[in-house]
C-alpha cells in the first residue's frame, strides 16, 4: 500500500447491478450442457445430436455477453473511472489467471513425466511386480511407446514425430512472436503507433502461422506416422499437451487480434496499455509452456 | 452499456439496495453476493444431509431394507459431492464476501461483477450434477474421488454431465479466489499491514493461494477422464501404457490441499472467535500466521498418503509417511495457541465461542486418528473401512461445519443487525454436539473391527454401533432445522445488537453500524482511531 493517508484518497470504482454475469453464466452452463449431450450422443453412436444447437446458443449468449463485458471496461477506462488502485486490481487478477494456467499444464506435465519416469517401467514387470509382467508377457517398455500392451484397443503408432522440420520451425516461430510482441510493448511505451500496429500484426501473423504448422503436423501425425489420439499413451500425452497448448495459442492470438483492432482504433497510451500487456503476458506464458513442449515431447521424447 | 456509465455521474453510491429478486440475481454488493453464497450452501447442506440421511437408514441394519446397491453407491457419491463442493467451500466463500472487505477497510471486493459471475454459476452447475440421478442409468456412482477406471471404464452415460459439472465449479472457485486474493493484497485501508490483518483474512489470502493452485489441477484431471471415455486416450488404461494409479496421483494432488482449502477458513473463523469470548488477544498471532503458509506448503507434498496401499515403492511409502506426520506440528502449533488463548481468561460460553471451544476439541480428535492413518503400515489395515470415514468426518463435520456455524452464530448479529436467540442457538449447539458424536464416534470401532465403507450391507458383528450411528445421524439432521428456524427468526427480527455487538470483540467490521450499511468504507478508515486492529 503506497496511498498514504493524507494524500486525496481516489474512489474505487464499484459498479452497480449488471446484467452481465448472469448471461455469461446461462451462456457458460449452456455451452457445456450442449457439450455433454454431444459428447454422450457421440459415444452412445448416435448420428444427430440436440446438443449442438444447446452448444451454439450457449456459445452465442457467452461471446456476446464476453464482448459487451470487456466493451463496457474499456468504456468505463476511457471514461476515467478507474483510480490506479484499480488497475493494479487487474494487474493482480491477471496474473493469479495465469498461474492458475501454470498449474493446469503442470497436471498433464505431471502425467507425462510419471509414465515415463515410473509406470511403463512397472507395467513391463520393472520392481518384481509380477502380475503386470503375467498380464502382458511379452511387453517391452519403451519411449516413444509405440508398441502398446493391447495393440488391438490402441494400436500404437509406426513412428514417433521427430523434433526437427515442423516442431523446429514452430518453436522458431512462436519464441520470435514473444520477441515482436515486446516491440510492439515498446512502440506504445515510445508513442509510436506506427510500430505497436506493425508489430503486433507481425505477432498476429506468427500465432496464424504457428496454428497452421500444427495443423499441417497432426495431418502429417495421423496420415503417415499412424500417431492417433487412441495409439496409447504416447499418443495420448502427445495430443493433449500440444493439443491444450494449441488451444492457449488459438485464444492468444485471438486476443492479440483483438488488441490489435483496438490499437488501430487508437486505443492505449505509455501509461494506460493494461489490456495489451495482458495479452502479452498470456502470449510469453504460452511460449514458455511450448519450450517445455519442445523440450520434453519433442526432443526428450523421440 | 453506456447507459451504466452514464448512470453512475448522478449516483452517489449510498443509496440502499435495488427491489425484488433482480436485485439478487444482477448484484455487484460483497454483501449480497455473501448472503447469496451462505444461502445456497444451507441449500446443498440439507440436500447432501437428506442423501447422508438415506446412507444411515440402509445402515441402520444389516441386510438390504431401503434401497438399492446402486442407489446406495449414487448416494454415497453424490453425498460426497455435495457436500464439499456445495456446502463447504461455498459457505466458506460467502463468509469471505461478507467479512474479508469490512475486515480490511475495503469498499467491496476488488472485482464486483466477476464475484457475482463466481457464485451465479454455482446453480446452473449443481443443478446439472443433481440432475444426474434422474437420468437413464443414474447418477455417478464410483464415490467422490471418482477413481478410475471405475469412473472411466465403468461408469454410468452422465458421468460426462459430473465432469461438466465439476469443471464449472472450478471456474467458479478459480475466479472467486483471485478475487479473494486481489482484494486483500491491493484493498486494505492505508497502514494495514499484512501482519495487522486478522487471522479469517489471513487463513483465507492461503486458502485462495491453494485454490488456484489446485483447481486447474481437478480440471486437468477430469479433463483427462473425459478424452479416455469419449475419445479413446489411455492416460488411466495400462492396456495402452497408461496407469490407473496416474489417476488417484492426479486427484490427490488436487484432494490433499483440498481438504485444507476446507479447514484454513474455519482455522481463520474459531482464531476470531476464541479470544472475544475470552477476552484476551490471540495468542502467538505470527506463530498462527506461519503456522498456517506451513501447513499450506505441507498440504502439496503429502497426497500419496491416501493411496499407501495401492502399491507404491516402499521409498514412497516412507516418504510421504513422515512427512504426513510433519503436519501435525504446525496444527499442534495452532491448537496450542486456541488453548492459551484461553488460559486465564474471562470466559463466557455464548453459543459461537461452544461452537469453538467443540471446533478445538473434535478437530483435534480428527487430527489425532489422522496421525494413526498416517502410518502406512497402521493405514493397510484401516485403508477403507470406516475408521477412515469417523477421521474425516471429525475434520469436516465438528471441524469445518461448527466453524462455519459458529462463524453465522458471532457475525449474524452485524449481518442483520438483530441478536439471535441465545437460548435456541445453545439448544442447536447440544444437539448438534450429542448428534455428532454419537454419529461418528461408534465408525471408529466399527471401522478398526474391518467394517468396510461404501458397502449397503455389513456382518452382523457391526449391528449395534451402525444403529447408534443411524440415530445420531437423523438426531443431528433433523437439528439442522432449528438452524435454519433460528436464523430466519434472527433475520426477520429480535432485540437490536449494538454496534460491537459482542463485549470482548475488536476489529474494523465491528466499527460499524449493525445491521451493516448496504456500502461500507467507501473511503477507506482511518486506523490511526481504531486502537486494535486485530483481536
Amino acid at each position: 500500500m503506497s496511498t498514504t493517508s493524507n494524500e486525496a484518497y481516489e474512489p474505487y470504482y464499484v459498479p452497480e447491478q449488471s446484467k452481465l454475469p448472469i448471461f455469461a453464466s446461462i451462456g457458460i452452463f449452456l455451452t457445456v450442457y450442449g457439450m455433454g449431450n454431444i459428447l454422450i450422443d457421440m459415444s452412445a453412436g448416435e448420428d444427430h445430436s440436440l446438443g449442438i444447437w444447446i452448444l451454439m446458443t450457449g456459445g452465442l449468449v457467452l461471446g456476446f455477453t464476453l464482448f459487451t463485458w470487456f466493451s463496457t471496461v474499456i468504456k468505463e477506462n476511457h471514461a476515467k473511472m478507474y483510480s490506479a488502485q484499480m488497475n493494479r486490481s487487474f494487474v493482480w487478477g491477471m496474473s493469479w489467471f495465469i498461474l492458475s494456467e501454470v498449474f493446469f499444464f503442470a497436471a498433464f506435465f505431471g502425467a507425462l513425466f510419471y509414465v515415463r519416469m515410473f509406470s511403463i517401467d512397472w507395467i513391463a514387470g520393472e520392481g518384481g511386480r509380477g502380475p503386470s509382467d503375467m498380464l502382458w508377457p511379452g511387453f517391452e517398455a519403451a519411449w516413444p511407446l509405440l508398441n502398446t500392451p493391447d495393440m488391438e484397443r490402441f494400436p500404437g503408432a509406426h513412428t514417433s514425430m521427430g523434433w526437427f522440420g515442423l516442431p523446429l520451425v514452430n518453436t522458431i516461430l512462436l519464441v520470435a512472436s514473444s520477441f515482436t510482441v515486446n516491440i510492439a510493448h515498446h512502440g506504445i511505451k515510445e508513442g509510436n503507433r506506427q510500430k505497436l500496429v506493425l508489430w503486433l500484426a507481425i505477432t498476429v501473423a506468427l500465432g496464424i502461422a504457428f496454428l497452421i504448422c500444427q495443423v499441417l503436423e497432426y495431418q502429417h501425425a495421423y496420415d503417415e506416422l499412424g500417431l492417433t489420439l487412441n495409439a496409447g499413451i504416447y499418443g495420448t500425452t502427445f495430443y493433449m499437451l500440444t493439443g491444450f497448448h494449441g488451444a492457449h495459442v488459438t485464444l492468444g492470438t485471438f486476443m492479440l487480434a483483438v488488441m490489435l483492432g483496438r490499437a488501430i482504433k487508437g486505443h492505449f497510451r505509455d501509461d494506460d496499455c493494461f489490456g495489451f500487456e495482458a495479452a502479452a503476458w498470456y502470449w510469453h506464458f504460452v511460449d514458455v509452456v511450448w519450450i517445455g513442449l519442445f523440450v520434453f515431447v519433442y526432443i526428450l521424447g523421440s | 452499456m453506456s447507459a451504466v456509465i452514464e448512470e453512475h455521474h448522478h449516483d452517489d453510491h449510498h443509496h440502499g439496495p435495488a427491489k425484488g429478486i433482480m436485485r439478487w440475481v444482477f448484484t455487484t454488493n460483497h454483501k449480497d453476493i455473501g448472503t447469496l453464497y451462505l444461502w445456497f450452501s444451507f441449500a446443498m447442506f440439507l440436500l447432501g444431509g437428506s442423501f447422508a440421511l438415506v446412507i444411515r437408514a440402509e445402515l441402520f441394519q444389516p441386510g438390504l431394507q431401503i434401497v438399492e446397491p446402486e442407489f446406495f453407491n449414487q448416494m454415497t457419491t453424490m453425498h460426497g459431492l455435495i457436500m464439499v463442493f456445495g456446502a463447504v467451500m461455498p459457505a466458506f466463500v460467502g463468509l469471505a464476501n461478507w467479512l474479508v472487505p469490512m475486515m480490511i477497510g475495503a469498499p467491496d471486493m476488488a472485482l464486483p461483477r466477476m464475484n457475482n459471475y463466481s457464485f451465479w454459476i454455482l446453480p446452473f452447475a449443481f443443478t446439472m450434477l443433481a440432475s444426474t440421478l434422474l437420468m437413464e442409468g443414474g447418477g455417478p456412482n464410483f464415490g467422490w474421488t471418482f477413481y478410475a477406471p471405475l469412473s472411466t471404464e465403468q461408469g454410468p452415460p452422465s458421468t460426462t454431465f459430473f465432469i461438466f459439472a465439476v469443471h464449472l465449479m472450478g471456474i467458479s472457485s478459480i475466479m472467486g479466489s483471485i478475487n479473494v486474493i486481489v482484494t486483500i493484497l491491493n484493498l486494505r485501508a492505508p497502514g494495514l499491514t499484512l501482519m495487522q490483518m486478522p487471522l479469517f483474512v489471513w487463513t483465507w489470502l492461503i486458502t485462495a493461494f491453494l485454490l488456484i493452485a489446485v483447481m486447474p489441477v481437478l480440471a486437468g484431471v477430469v479433463t483427462m477422464m473425459l478424452m479416455d471415455i469419449h475419445f479413446g486416450t489411455a492416460f488411466f488404461n495400462a492396456g495402452g501404457g497408461g496407469d490407473p494409479v496416474l489417476f488417484q496421483h492426479v486427484f490427490w494432488f488436487f484432494g490433499h490441499p483440498e481438504v485444507y482449502i476446507m479447514i484454513l477458513p474455519a482455522f481463520g473463523v474459531v482464531s476470531a472467535i476464541i479470544p472475544t469470548f475470552a477476552r484476551k488477544r490471540l495468542f502467538g498471532y505470527a506463530s498462527m500466521v506461519y503456522a498456517t503458509s506451513s501447513i499450506a506448503f505441507l498440504s502439496f507434498i503429502v497426497w500419496a498418503h491416501h493411496m499407501f496401499t495401492v502399491g507404491m515403492p516402499l521409498a514412497g511409502e516412507l516418504y510421504f509417511m513422515y512427512a504426513t506426520m510433519l503436519i501435525a506440528i504446525p496444527t499442534g502449533v495452532k491448537v496450542f495457541n486456541w488453548v492459551a488463548t484461553m488460559w486465564q481468561g474471562a470466559m463466557t460460553f455464548e453459543t459461537p465461542m461452544l461452537f469453538a471451544i467443540a471446533f478445538v476439541i473434535l478437530f483435534t480428535i480428527g487430527g489425532l486418528s489422522g496421525l494413526m492413518l498416517a502410518i502406512g503400515p497402521a493405514d493397510f489395515q484401516y485403508h477403507d473401512t470406516y475408521f477412515v470415514v469417523a477421521h474425516f468426518h471429525y475434520v469436516l463435520v465438528p471441524g469445518s461445519v461448527f466453524s462455519i456455524m459458529a462463524a453465522v452464530y458471532y457475525w449474524l448479529p452485524k449481518w442483520t443487525g438483530n441478536m439471535y436467540d441465545e437460548a435456541l442457538g445453545k439448544l442447536h449447539f447440544w444437539l448438534s454436539f450429542v448428534g455428532i458424536n454419537v454419529l461418528f464416534f461408534p465408525q471408529h470401532f466399527v471401522g478398526l473391527a474391518g467394517m468396510p465403507r461404501r458397502v449397503p450391507d455389513y456382518n452382523l458383528q457391526f449391528a449395534d454401533y451402525n444403529m447408534v450411528s443411524s440415530v445420531g445421524a437423523f438426531l443431528f439432521g433433523f437439528s439442522q432445522l432449528l438452524f435454519l428456524f433460528i436464523v430466519i427468526k434472527c433475520v426477520r427480527g429480535g432485540v437490536k445488537a449494538t454496534d460491537q455487538v459482542w463485549e470482548g470483540a475488536h476489529g474494523l467490521e465491528w466499527t460499524i453500524p449493525s445491521p451493516a450499511p448496504y456500502h461500507t468504507f467507501t473511503t477507506p478508515p482511518d486506523l490511526k482511531d481504531i486502537s486494535e486492529a486485530h483481536g
